[in-house]
């Protein structure tokens, strides 16, 4: 504790920083994600391998991607954007199946009745199709923004700056407090993160708070109990098994 | 108005609309009916380019549909359709105001637009600001026809519209239809698989049977009195001779006079015979059994004929009576007077049917 107040400046730094390399990731692995998806649910042909592709990218080991990104990208070994770019891939490989799934999600009678009104399709998946989406979609930002937070921390062995160098640090010095702070503090993150995403799902969905109870007939595609298992169950797993130390096992327990 | 010619629509070598040639005129209503699976929907969904001919061509005011872009031709017709037509994320007033924003109307100018819809379709302002999910199954219907008028469009096409509510709910809906198209006297393409709905509401009835062929097109009452072959009048039903007495008007019916008294007067009448209780107003409130002048005891009267209605209701209410006897009301809901069974088949003869 008194380690920890002694050092809040330069813990609080690594925490703005690891939220700053999970959260941004999560942004653009999305941005990328809906073409992708969008194309992997509309044309069948090519679902199956956007699909399988996404899943093979999520399998390449962390520290593995670090190493070989400065190589294909051109960066420098230690620059961070090659953890940003890193968690990106990460982020698409898990939302493009949400991304499918939430526009499996939408009810077909709702985007037939957009269309026989005279949506055109862009439009339509704007305003009708990306709405009706989004809790589904949440439901993979939040398993996604789970991940990012954990994988982040590996960031340290090749020298990006964030929680995750409390571990290398403290494992080096044999300094029991700096690991267990740099876990407390990423547990912390993830948790907050989590809210952040359940807030903004709740802020963006104002129909679904509003619908009555008893009134079943009229219900919206939501992530349904699946989703909602899935993320919750992921988070929980990963807080067990304590992600810092074996990020890349705690990925697959979320992954499964 | 709407022309079908020799359209033909196959799915994987299937037709599901088979050489349909018709005609639809402005202003009215026309029902296309038939079991499930007739085309009748496909036909529908062909108006408005939701699916694609595979032969032939739909002429919209003498244009065919695939010359004219889709969207903005279905902006140019109103669509109603089964539940869950509504978009659930927005707003009641921002669902009626959905068609005039997609033609570049402002937001304040849509939303005033649909608060008069609101009113056309019978619906509270208050409503304006709940979600499709906050109303009952009548009301998001009555809100998808105000949807579907919000852009003031000729055309409406309706798929089911009314299917999903309870039965009270849709005679409801129906008369309201009714009395919105007096008004509005709109080019109405009507979709269902209740032969009863169809012949309420259709000026013309298009009856499909199975492989999407068009069995039969002429008025319900033609459907009713002289369907074409088997599958029209198995389609119609057993009871159509019944149901065609719908239009027949009454006027002329012999009523014989009623033996009436109120509640508290039933002791004094005379203990032979039915007698029949009436409220303050003059309406019926029951009926007595001979010998049985306890007003405690009444039993519940049968339908009612109001004046000037058809022979259907006028056969009804003498059937339904416990009395045997049916009760006339007047517009105002007094006691006219009753009908017997054996009139109404007389006043069938001497229009010679």
């Amino acid at each position: 504790m008194e380690w920890f107040l002694a050092n809040l400046p330069y813990v609080l730094e690594l925490t703005w920083l690891h939220w700053f390399q999970s959260a941004l990731p999560l942004v653009l692995g999305l941005a990328a994600s809906l073409p992708l998806g969008y194309l992997a649910w509309r044309i069948h042909a090519i679902r199956g391998l956007i699909l399988s592709l996404s899943s093979v990218l999520y399998t390449i080991p962390s520290l593995a991607l670090f190493v070989i990104l400065p190589v294909i990208l051109g960066t420098g070994i230690l620059e961070m954007s090659n953890l940003i770019v890193a968690l990106t891939v990460y982020t698409v490989a898990l939302l493009v199946r949400s991304v499918v799934d939430a526009l499996e999600s939408v009810d077909d009678g709702v985007r037939q009745a957009a269309a026989a009104m005279g949506y055109r399709p862009v439009r339509r998946f704007f305003q009708v199709d990306l709405p009706l989406c989004i809790p589904v979609l949440v439901a993979g930002l939040r398993v996604a923004s789970v991940s990012n937070i954990s994988v982040a921390s590996v960031g340290a062995l090749i020298g990006v700056p964030n929680l995750g160098f409390l571990f290398t640090d403290g494992l080096l010095r044999n300094f029991m407090t700096e690991i267990v702070v740099g876990i407390l503090m990423t547990l912390v993150l993830a948790a907050l993160m989590d809210l952040l995403l359940v807030v903004l799902e709740r802020v963006l969905t104002p129909w679904l708070r509003r619908r009555r109870g008893t009134d079943g007939s009229n219900t919206l595609a939501r992530g349904g109990p699946g989703t909602e298992w899935e993320a919750g169950g992921g988070a929980a797993v990963q807080n067990r098994i304590g992600p810092e130390q074996r990020p890349d096992a705690a990925r697959a327990a979320v992954r499964g | 108005m709407v022309e079908f010619r020799e359209v033909t629509k196959t799915y994987a070598g299937q037709p599901a609309v088979h050489d349909l040639t018709l005609d639809i005129e402005r202003g009215a209503i026309t029902v296309f009916v038939g079991p499930s699976g007739c085309g009748k929907t496909t036909s529908l969904r062909m108006i408005n380019r939701m699916v694609e001919p595979t032969a032939g061509s739909v002429l919209v005011d003498g244009q065919d549909v695939s010359a004219q872009p889709a969207a903005a031709l279905r902006r140019s017709m109103g669509y109603v359709m089964q539940s869950s037509g509504l978009l659930p994320h927005r707003t009641v007033l921002d669902n009626v105001a959905t068609v005039p924003r997609l033609n570049g109307m402002r937001r304040m100018a849509a939303r005033k637009r649909a608060e008069e819809l609101l009113a056309v379709v019978g619906l509270a302002q208050e409503l304006g600001n709940r979600y499709p999910a906050q109303l009952s199954g009548g009301q998001q219907q009555r809100v998808g026809v105000a949807r579907a008028l919000a852009a003031d469009p000729p055309i409406l096409l309706m798929d089911e519209p009314f299917s999903a509510v309870d039965p009270v709910v849709r005679a409801e809906l129906q008369q309201e239809l009714l009395r919105l198209q007096q008004h509005l006297a709109k080019t109405i393409v009507f979709v269902t698989h209740d032969i009863d709905e169809a012949t309420i509401l259709g000026d013309k009835l298009a009856v499909f049977a199975t492989g999407g062929r068009l069995a039969q097109f002429g008025t319900p009452e033609e459907v009713l009195r002289a369907p074409v072959d088997e599958f029209v009048a198995g389609f119609v039903g057993r009871d159509r001779g019944f149901r065609s007495l719908s239009f027949n008007n009454a006027a002329g019916l012999t009523l014989l006079p009623a033996a009436t008294a109120t509640a508290d007067r039933a002791a004094e009448a005379p203990a032979e015979g039915w007698l029949l209780l009436t409220n303050d107003g003059g309406g019926p409130a029951g009926w007595l059994p001979p010998g049985q002048r306890d007003p405690a005891k009444a039993l519940i009267g049968g339908s009612l004929f109001t004046l000037g209605s058809s022979l259907r209701q006028a056969l009804d209410a003498a059937l339904s009576s416990p009395s045997g006897a049916g009760v006339a009301i007047d517009a105002d809901g007094r006691v006219a007077g009753l009908i017997e069974p054996s009139a109404v088949l007389q006043r069938l003869r001497a229009d010679g049917n």
